[in-house]
């Protein structure tokens, strides 16, 4: 492991490339993520918004440039990154045949975490009592996203990475989802979202990165588009 | 070691309540115990063929067992978040193949059982000692193997078919050598007990090496790495 970005940076992303097929995902994304930051990062389909987030966890090799994600080097050591990291994907990771607690229960066994996390974590989310006890496969979609969200809490990781959050929610669940990620940010861990929707941005979201055909196009600071904000860098 | 227990618990409570091994694989794996007993239509051809076909069960079942486990791991890409929470993705591959054993293991002991029943083998004291061991070693190879194969096709379109296509030729020795055992086991005149002994280590070697292999390969395969 090194650390040759200072702990100011959760992700420095330099000129970095991954091929996926051979196909160029990401096409070359340069880019600086602050820790305690809380950043989107919108775009059409197949513009690498998910190949970012899943390169960030470590989960897809670097084909070339660099990446350290918590001072971590995803070209040598991205094992290494994943268990600083938490992703919820577009599919919510969970088992069917297992309660919502069970479900986050088990995450919670793998990284450590204690029992108390697990039911602090479900009444977090507003899963409790019925819905703790009834199986993944027989949750609603929304009632999904919130145990797959309880899973993330509990792991108190340091980058939360999500991936369309908002789908499948309700609106008081987005706004529970909103607060939760603005508590992270504050406790210290950096958050990076995905969304196709400017309005499901939590208010206080400081930066929104655009990324077009693999590559950053645009990365505007402030809590809007389109109002003055000038880019902070556009490669 | 704890990771691998937690991934082992769960992938046996998932069974638990699925019962795919009770629904699914037992009958399957006893209609494949009774239909070779039907094709032989021989008494001693069937006591002779007994313990290559109940281990010739056990491998198709082996199948099932390992498409299901790696089944409930990528419906809803829980795969990706279990490895996003271990730093040594090979926990979750040893974790998968512990559970895969239990069950092959349990599946192993009730097949043998049904041979006495069907085909009449027999055992005696030494027999035992000699079969439980090849049970214990068959079947943390074919665990082992069936672990490593499930992951290379888990994200791929026709794996149900790929499975067996990529795995039964790698299996094939661990079935001569599993049979070749077990008939020492149930007393057979063409093989003694210290062959049967001689070919349990090679079973225990072959565990040795897929399981260091797996361990190895497990995390690139599983991620989809290129």
């Amino acid at each position: 492991m090194s650390s040759t970005v200072a702990d100011a940076t959760a992700i420095h992303l330099d000129d970095a490339v991954v091929a996926l097929g051979g196909f160029p995902a990401l096409a070359g994304v340069t880019l600086e993520i602050g820790t305690g930051e809380l950043v989107a990062l919108r775009g059409a389909n197949g513009s690498g918004k998910s190949t970012l987030l899943r390169l960030c966890a470590g989960l897809l090799p670097l084909t070339r440039g660099g990446a350290t994600v918590l001072g971590v080097d995803l070209a040598d050591h991205r094992d290494a990154a994943r268990t600083l990291v938490g992703l919820l994907g577009h599919d919510n990771g969970l088992y069917a045949d297992l309660t919502a607690r069970e479900n986050v229960r088990f995450i919670a066994e793998m990284v450590g975490a204690p029992n108390d996390d697990v039911e602090s974590s479900l009444a977090r989310l507003g899963i409790d009592g019925r819905v703790a006890r009834t199986r993944a496969a027989a949750l609603s979609a929304g009632q999904r996203r919130r145990t797959a969200l309880a899973s993330l809490v509990v792991r108190r990781a340091r980058l939360w990475l999500l991936d369309e959050p908002h789908a499948g929610l309700d609106s008081a669940a987005r706004q529970e989802l909103d607060s939760i990620l603005r508590d992270a940010t504050r406790s210290g861990a950096t958050v990076v979202y995905t969304t196709h929707d400017v309005e499901s941005r939590p208010e206080s979201t400081p930066r929104t990165i655009t990324l077009t055909g693999g590559t950053v196009t645009s990365d505007v600071a402030g809590a809007g588009l389109g109002e003055g904000v000038a880019p902070r860098r556009t490669p | 070691m704890k990771s691998i227990i937690v991934v082992a618990r769960k992938d046996l409570r998932i069974e638990g309540r699925s019962r795919t091994l009770l629904a699914r694989v037992v009958p399957f794996a006893l209609l494949v115990l009774v239909l070779f007993a039907v094709a032989l239509d021989s008494e001693p051809l069937i006591l002779r063929a007994s313990a290559g076909l109940v281990w010739m069960a056990i491998l198709f079942a082996t199948m099932l067992v390992v498409q299901r486990s790696f089944e409930i791991e990528t419906s809803d890409a829980a795969l990706d978040s279990v490895l996003s929470c271990t730093s040594s993705p090979s926990r979750v591959y040893f974790g998968k193949a512990l559970a895969t054993f239990v069950q092959l293991f349990a599946l192993a002991t009730l097949l043998v059982l049904c041979s006495v029943v069907l085909y009449g083998s027999r055992v005696d004291g030494d027999g035992l000692v000699l079969l439980v061991t090849v049970m214990l070693t068959a079947t943390a190879g074919l665990s082992l193997v069936g672990t490593l194969y499930g992951v290379v096709v888990a994200r791929l379109n026709g794996r149900d078919s790929l499975l067996p296509l990529l795995s039964l030729p790698v299996l094939a020795p661990l079935l001569i050598g599993a049979a070749r055992a077990t008939e020492a086991a149930f007393g057979s005149q063409t093989i003694d007990m210290s062959n049967g002994w001689a070919w349990t280590a090679l079973l225990a070697v072959y565990a040795v090496v897929f399981g260091s292999a797996g361990a190895v390969a497990f995390a690139p395969l599983a991620q989809g790495d290129s």
